[in-house]
């Protein structure tokens, strides 16, 4: 086959601006995975490690800690990471039914993932009303 | 002489903590389910229930057995984000085995948390 003209070069390494691409939906949920996956490794476990302490010492120590989770701030991290563990939850389990090859079409893995955000948010935010 | 073939490419650690990464995620939404599951039918905690519950030595076990899948499960997780963010191996390492110290630390601490004898 002959050669015809020069050939192509194209300016490498390509730099891609992440401010301008639009993460589709399943994006999204993966890295909110990682940052949720995250959240809960830098003050999910250490908090819940603290918390189970306390209120195991003595009926004293429960009550503080009762006490502690009342404070609007408290309660406002408590809130984070519950959206945190809860997105993580059903963002795994989406993964692995992935894994098993159920939904993995293209449709049916954007619809998931769009049940895994709202489900999440959702329940998070019912769980944050009922604890104010 | 024939010898094995033998493996020239990978880590090939990869699907073991693929495997790894699934099995702990399961057991952790098991224990969540459970956990759940008690919380609803019991309206909720306070300090007896909650001091009845740590009483049961296979509650004990199964809540062990659970925070020792989490923290092999964020191993897997926190060292990938580091293997894919942090390029300079001499940082990437540090913040690695620190990682691993942190997580060996919380298994010790929740084992005595568990375990460790209480006064009646």
């Amino acid at each position: 086959m002959p050669v015809s003209g020069p050939p192509v070069t194209k300016s490498r390494p390509v730099y891609l601006n992440l401010a301008r691409i639009r993460l589709p939906l399943p994006g999204l949920v993966s890295i909110l995975h990682r940052i949720s996956g995250a959240l809960l490794f830098l003050f999910g476990i250490p908090l819940v490690l603290f918390a189970v302490r306390t209120s195991l010492e003595s009926a004293h120590g429960f009550a503080s800690l009762e006490a502690m989770f009342a404070h609007p701030l408290c309660k406002l991290v408590l809130v984070g990471l519950l959206w945190a563990y809860l997105h993580h939850f059903f963002a795994g389990i989406r993964y692995l039914l992935l894994d098993l090859h159920i939904g993995d079409d293209l449709r049916p893995a954007r619809q998931s993932s769009v049940v895994v955000l709202v489900a999440s948010l959702a329940l998070t935010l019912i769980i944050a009303v009922r604890l104010w | 002489m024939t010898r094995p073939l033998r493996q020239t490419v990978g880590a090939h650690y990869g699907w073991k903590d693929w495997l790894v990464q699934r099995t702990t995620a399961v057991v952790m939404v098991l224990y969540t389910l459970g956990m759940l599951g008690v919380l609803l039918y019991n309206g909720g905690v306070d300090y007896a229930l909650w001091q009845a519950l740590f009483a049961d030595v296979a509650f004990r076990v199964a809540t062990l057995v659970f925070g020792l899948a989490l923290l092999w499960h964020a191993w897997i997780g926190v060292r990938d984000i580091w293997m894919d963010y942090i390029k300079p191996t001499a940082l990437r390492l540090t913040l690695e085995v620190l990682t691993l110290l942190v997580l060996i630390a919380y298994a010790a601490w929740l084992a005595q948390i568990l375990f460790a004898a209480r006064q009646a």
